[in-house]
């Protein structure tokens, strides 16, 4: 994973509320045993019609795909677990997804492919959605969000533990390994199975 | 954090008896998971990681697979099977490779127990009250229904388990959802969780661990107890659960993978799995149950809920206005009445044996017209099985419904069963997003009773009209 300390951006802002992941990656796009490659297929159906031809969706237009920051709306990544999601966002290119409310899994998978979930101040979430496209420079070392336009500082929570992986650029499979022997130690206690 | 109290919830229960390393301000918990779960879609990445990493599969005796979600649910004439696509083919292939080399007890096509995950692992008996149990499914949550901590993952979490048989994970908060009273005529199951989460909302329990509690919950089958765990995570809750009694015991009995030890005995030790009076919750929801009527949706998201002698409500945003929208529907109107191409019975959320009874109960009262098209897959070969001893497919089919292989089908609609654009579909599965059945397909949701009478009625009617 490419390591994420300090990031600027202008957003790309896709306000609705509850996007699902079937929204960010349709179920049909699931049969494939690898994950790479899967930007091409992010929010398919928002960007191609029923022929397979690109919408005028802002996300075709190469000014959105040179920005790797989403604001979305309230609620954004709700619905099934399939981490095809945050690899169709990563490949696309975003690194940042901001919201006043950012669904468990989504949130949980998109921490493990490099991705930073922000759930902001709701002040701050409507500010940006008044103001698409607007620059923003997101700081994990001090954990601030910079809006452009006197859209104000604000600070926001990552947990130490998810914050030391993404700064460094590591996964978490290390520090789980290294848990080998309580793991060892739990099993004898109660007994196998 | 404070320190715990001494009155513990289910889930504090639950969750403390797996701790293996304790969270800290610096570090997640490491938490134990007893019961692993894999199927085909959200596997394949997970096994290949742990080869590059030259990792084996920790406790493959923990682990269980099955093929669920890109199967097939038509045989051909020659008794092959027709995937929608090879690259299909191929990850149900991988699938069973990657159980075989790594040693995964696997019911594939050969096995008389394969099924929907959720509905095959209670069946087995694999699921047992008190565990923690995960898979890269976002309906694991449905084995909370045993007293279980279940809830789903993703890939790189399958990958962590499958190489540690743990997880990192921080404790989410508390949720009770207290429903007492009386159900009245024609509520069901489905239609408690569709008002549940009409009242809390898609994200009302983010980040919470929801118990259900109350005389419904201790009053309802397992199978219906399923069904409402089922779908915690359509309102945003990742898991949900029900503390276990005399009817998950009854229930549990004599199934296949039960611990070789005295049953009765066991069930001693699982009645300790019930919150302590005083428990605190940090929320905590009260329904009445004379106020839930059979339910249906009416948007674009399971939240979107409304009784079927109810209209629909008027929008609060642009947004809503744009489900409405995408559903063809009118604020203000009935939802009877509208016309139906399509019903779907099946899913990990209702295609369980008494999902199949009650769809041919209401099946047998009519004939689905020409202009519907209607299957009825049950969740596992078990319940097929089930189902025909019973003669349920003869009324089903009688009715000129379609009769399948069990699978996931057009819940999630990869395996090419799937609706056309423009296309309404009754369905009683557990989400109604848009496109989720099949690109510009139009989703309600509903219990099989409802989605029965809509069948043979070729529009949305009001279930409490039959027999």
């Amino acid at each position: 994973m490419t390591p994420l300390t300090t990031l600027t951006s202008r957003t790309i802002t896709l306000p609705e509320p509850n996007i699902d992941t079937d929204q960010i990656m349709p179920a049909r796009f699931l049969t494939m045993t690898t994950r790479d490659g899967l930007g091409k297929h992010a929010f398919h159906d928002w960007r191609y019609d029923a022929d397979g031809q690109e919408t005028d969706h802002f996300l075709n237009s190469d000014e959105a795909k040179s920005r790797s920051v989403i604001v979305g709306g309230h609620n954004f990544g709700c619905g099934s677990s399939r981490e095809h999601a945050p690899w169709g966002l990563a490949d696309y290119g975003i690194r940042v997804v901001i919201s006043s409310e950012i669904a468990d899994i989504f949130r949980t998978n998109a921490l493990k492919n490099g991705v930073l979930p922000i759930v902001i101040d709701p002040r701050a979430h409507q500010w940006l959605l008044d103001h698409p496209g607007e620059e923003v420079t997101v700081d994990l070392e001090s954990r601030e969000l910079r809006i452009g336009g006197n859209g104000g500082t604000w600070a926001f929570d990552v947990d130490d533990f998810s914050r030391h992986c993404l700064m460094q650029g590591v996964d978490e499979m290390g520090y789980l390994a290294s848990n080998a022997e309580a793991i060892a130690k739990f099993e004898a206690r109660r007994g196998r199975p | 954090m404070t320190p715990s109290p001494a009155a513990q919830s289910l889930f504090d229960k639950v969750w403390a008896s797996h701790v293996v390393t304790p969270e800290s301000a610096s570090n997640p918990a490491v938490l134990y998971i007893d019961l692993h779960l894999i199927h085909e879609v959200t596997s394949p990445q997970a096994f290949t990681e742990l080869e590059q990493r030259g990792l084996p599969v920790r406790r493959p005796d923990r682990t269980l697979a099955t093929i669920d979600h890109s199967t097939p649910t038509l045989i051909n004439a020659d008794g092959t099977r027709p995937f929608v696509t090879a690259q299909a083919e191929r990850q149900v292939e991988q699938l069973i490779a990657n159980a075989t080399t790594h040693d995964i007890p696997l019911h594939g096509w050969d096995s008389p127990s394969r099924g929907i995950v959720h509905v095959m692992g209670p069946e087995l008996g694999a699921v047992q009250p008190g565990m923690t149990i995960v898979c890269g499914d976002s309906h694991t949550a449905t084995h909370g229904a045993f007293g279980c901590l279940a809830f789903g993952i993703g890939t790189t979490q399958v990958g962590h388990v499958l190489a540690t048989q743990c997880l990192l994970m921080r404790k989410p908060k508390s949720m009770a959802i207290h429903v007492n009273g009386d159900l009245g005529t024609g509520v069901t199951p489905k239609d408690v969780i569709l008002h549940i989460i009409a009242q809390i909302g898609v994200g009302g329990g983010t980040g919470h661990t929801i118990e259900y509690r109350g005389n419904v919950f201790e009053e309802m089958s397992m199978e219906g107890r399923m069904t409402v765990c089922n779908m915690s995570i359509e309102a945003g809750a990742r898991a949900g659960m029900i503390a276990p009694d005399q009817t998950t015991f009854d229930w549990l009995r004599d199934r296949p993978m039960l611990p070789d030890t005295d049953y009765d005995q066991l069930c001693e030790t699982w009645r300790n799995l019930r919150s302590d009076p005083n428990c605190t919750y940090d929320r905590e929801v009260i329904i009445d149950a004379a106020d839930i009527r059979p339910m249906l949706t009416y948007g674009t998201h399971p939240g979107h809920g409304v009784a079927i002698d109810a209209l629909i409500p008027a929008p609060k945003d642009a947004s809503d206005q744009k489900s409405l929208d995408y559903m063809q529907v009118q604020a203000g109107a009935s939802m009877q009445g509208l016309h139906v191409d399509r019903v779907f019975i099946g899913s990990c959320t209702n295609s369980r044996i008494e999902d199949m009874r009650e769809a041919a109960r209401i099946l047998s009262q009519g004939r689905v017209p020409d202009t519907v098209t209607a299957i009825v897959v049950p969740g596992s070969e078990a319940v097929k099985l089930q189902a025909e001893a019973e003669g349920l497919h003869d009324l089903i089919t009688a009715s000129g419904a379609e009769w399948r292989e069990p699978g996931c089908s057009m819940c999630i609609a990869m395996n090419g069963d799937l609706a056309a654009p423009g296309e309404l579909v009754v369905s009683t599965s557990n989400r109604n997003f848009a496109g989720r059945q099949g690109p510009g397909a139009r989703t309600v949701l509903a219990s099989p009773a409802m989605a029965a009478a809509a069948a043979i009625s070729g529009k949305i009617v009001d279930v409490r009209n039959f027999a």
